[in-house]
């Protein structure tokens, strides 16, 4: 039983590598981006195409995932996204769910609609026992490192110069525009930011969600998840969410798995109708 | 201007709007000739009827009453296994499927109502989705009724009216979903004509002050609701019934993504772009289906971030300015 709510928390935890970006793009420039996921597919590739034609080992292609993703998200962000804006949500929607067709055609034209998987490192595989508790290595792994990037996001976004100018134009982006924020400029950073966040957890990802063409479609619903049940306004909202959905997740597939797939989708449309506004949200004046 | 007149002119205006225009007259006696001018096109023709159905389902709530939906494939599907279900167990009359497959999905359209109608677009854009989640994984879960991923197989038809046998050729089906398509068009004029169509107008534009003037937005708001559910089964119904198999596919997300586009090619509002647009989508599909199969979705794709970027009134903004200049050569004596 503990045995899942580790693994649970492990997934969760790359849900919020994953999710996180997304909710503060949402945040900062209120644009539904349903082709987050394209960029975390595109990290899981650039991972597995690193080890395997590269011969890089697994450690150097993650931040390799991460520089990719962010700098195809930097230049989206110039090129086309930054027309949308203003669009009605609508128009965003429309425009997302299109790069994610042509995303996911693109791959299975590019490297075939087979699963992908890497090569995890020896001291990576296999688990141990801590006081009954078998904890596989490689989960631990993600944990820690995940763990690691969700303290550095949340100190940097609560003490750094930049997370303060983040989380004034995400309150109010004209009067942070009027005080001399350079808004436009912080959010291709964050934009640029979040994507390679995705592409980092779609990197290390490969080994608990696999990784084949279809991944933005199929992992769509889990980030929207993430993004409105924790709100778009903090670090630790998304970070719960992505947490309680993990861990209902797993331990829905491994005790009832007729239901299973659907648990999280029947979670979602309660908390949405029982909080339209999301879990953690803070209060607004 | 006085009160009266005043009241006068509304009064012609709308009935001016309710008038049959010419143009439309011919599109209908196209759509049935299209019957004898391709002869072998029978089954692409009855797709694009059913996607026209579907597409005014969508046109309804989307263009009329201004709900945003992501999941509308939830109720083609709902009443594609309703009819499926219905000719397998219980009776084969295709009319009977036709009628179970609407109530099904307009009972479901407005029992979700309720979780549609509030909060925003966004809100409202995951609900949708989630509710067509969660219908798909059921049908897939409940493979014993359902048949699962293999889909629903061995729905056997009987004649429609008890006269026209369905054919391998697809004319008895092309000319029944036509007519069905046509009986369910006239409803859809007929109610977006009516004072109750107005009043989703008034909503669309705004619904402060809709309220305000005394329209009860959600009960409103729901009923069009289950309508255009019904529609969207109808359009489940007819697919079942002249494929005679229903699989998971009916509930799959791209459906909802395809039917979007097809809003958008046609536009939304006018009743007539869903049809328009189906007919152009298909036509689309078919040719880039031709030579590159696999990769459709890359198209689609590429089209709706064009359309977007090029703003959504691109194709059917330049069709009305053509249309309206024709109109006008041809008044021009007359006025």
């Amino acid at each position: 039983m503990l045995t899942i709510l580790f693994d649970g928390i492990a997934y969760g935890m790359v849900l919020f590598v994953l999710g996180c970006g997304l909710s503060v793009t949402m945040g900062l420039m209120n644009f539904v981006n349903l082709a987050h996921g394209a960029f975390a597919m595109l990290g899981g590739y650039v991972a597995v195409l690193a080890m395997q034609r590269l011969g890089l080992p697994f450690l150097a292609s993650l931040p390799l995932a991460f520089l990719a993703a962010a700098l195809v998200g930097i230049v989206l962000e110039r090129l086309i996204y930054r027309p949308m804006y203003a669009k009605s949500h609508l128009d965003q929607v429309m425009f997302s769910i299109g790069l994610v067709f042509m995303a996911v055609a693109g791959t299975d034209w590019l490297m075939g609609s087979t699963q992908q998987f890497i090569r995890l490192p020896a001291w990576l595989q296999g688990r141990f026992e801590v006081a009954g508790i078998g904890i596989g290595r490689y989960r631990l792994f993600v944990i820690v490192v995940c763990g690691l990037l969700a303290f550095s996001l949340q100190w940097g976004f609560t003490r750094t110069r930049f997370g303060s100018r983040l989380r004034a134009a995400v309150d109010d982006a004209r009067v942070a525009r009027g005080l001399g924020i350079p808004v436009n400029r912080l959010f291709a950073l964050t934009f640029a930011l979040g994507s390679g966040l995705a592409g980092l957890g779609g990197a290390l990802g490969v080994e608990l969600m696999g990784l084949d063409p279809s991944f933005p479609l199929k992992f769509m619903i889990y980030f929207l998840i993430v993004v409105t049940v924790g709100g778009t306004s903090s670090i630790t909202g998304p970070f719960f969410a992505a947490m309680l959905l993990g861990v209902a997740d797993v331990v829905g597939k491994y005790l009832v798995p007729q239901v299973g797939a659907f648990i999280i989708y029947a979670l979602m449309v309660a908390l949405l109708i029982t909080r339209p506004h999301g879990l953690f949200v803070r209060a607004r004046a | 201007m006085t009160a009266p007149a005043f009241e006068i002119r509304v009064r012609q205006a709308l009935y001016a709007g309710r008038r049959w225009h010419p143009a439309e007259i011919v599109f209908w006696i196209l759509a049935a000739a299209a019957c004898l001018l391709f002869p072998r096109q029978w089954l692409l023709l009855n797709e694009i009827a059913i996607l026209a159905l579907f597409a005014l389902s969508l046109d309804l709530i989307l263009g009329f009453a201004g709900i945003v939906s992501l999941g509308h494939a939830a109720f083609l599907g709902m009443g594609a296994y309703a009819a499926g279900l219905l000719a397998k167990h219980v009776t084969a009359d295709p009319l009977a499927g036709l009628s179970v497959g609407m109530a099904a999905a307009g009972l479901l359209g407005l029992v979700t109502s309720p979780l549609v109608l509030r909060g925003t677009d966004l809100t409202r854009l995951m609900i949708t989705l989630g509710v067509a989640l969660i219908l798909y994984e059921l049908a897939n879960s409940f493979g014993s009724l359902t048949g699962g991923a293999d889909g629903l197989q061995g729905i056997l038809m009987g004649p429609v009216l008890g006269l026209f046998d369905f054919d391998i050729f697809g004319r008895t089906a092309y000319l029944y979903s036509l007519s069905v398509l046509f009986v369910l068009f006239l409803v859809a004029r007929r109610v977006t004509n009516s004072p109750f169509g107005l009043s989703l107008r008034a909503m669309r534009d705004n619904p402060l002050r809709a309220s305000a003037s005394g329209v009860p937005n959600g009960k409103r708001l729901a009923a069009v609701y289950a309508l255009a559910a019904a529609y969207a089964g109808a359009a489940g119904a007819l697919l079942a019934q002249t494929t005679q198999f229903v699989s998971l596919d009916v509930l799959d997300f791209h459906r909802s993504a395809d039917l979007m586009l097809v809003l958008i090619i046609g536009g939304a509002g006018y009743l007539y772009g869903g049809l328009i647009g189906a007919v152009a989508f298909k036509l689309l599909q078919d040719a880039i289906a031709t030579f590159t199969p696999q990769y459709w979705m890359f198209w689609i794709g590429l089209f709706l971030v064009i359309f977007v970027l090029g703003g959504r009134e691109m194709i059917h903004g330049a069709i009305k300015t053509i249309a309206g200049r024709f109109a006008r050569l041809g008044k021009g004596g007359a006025q």
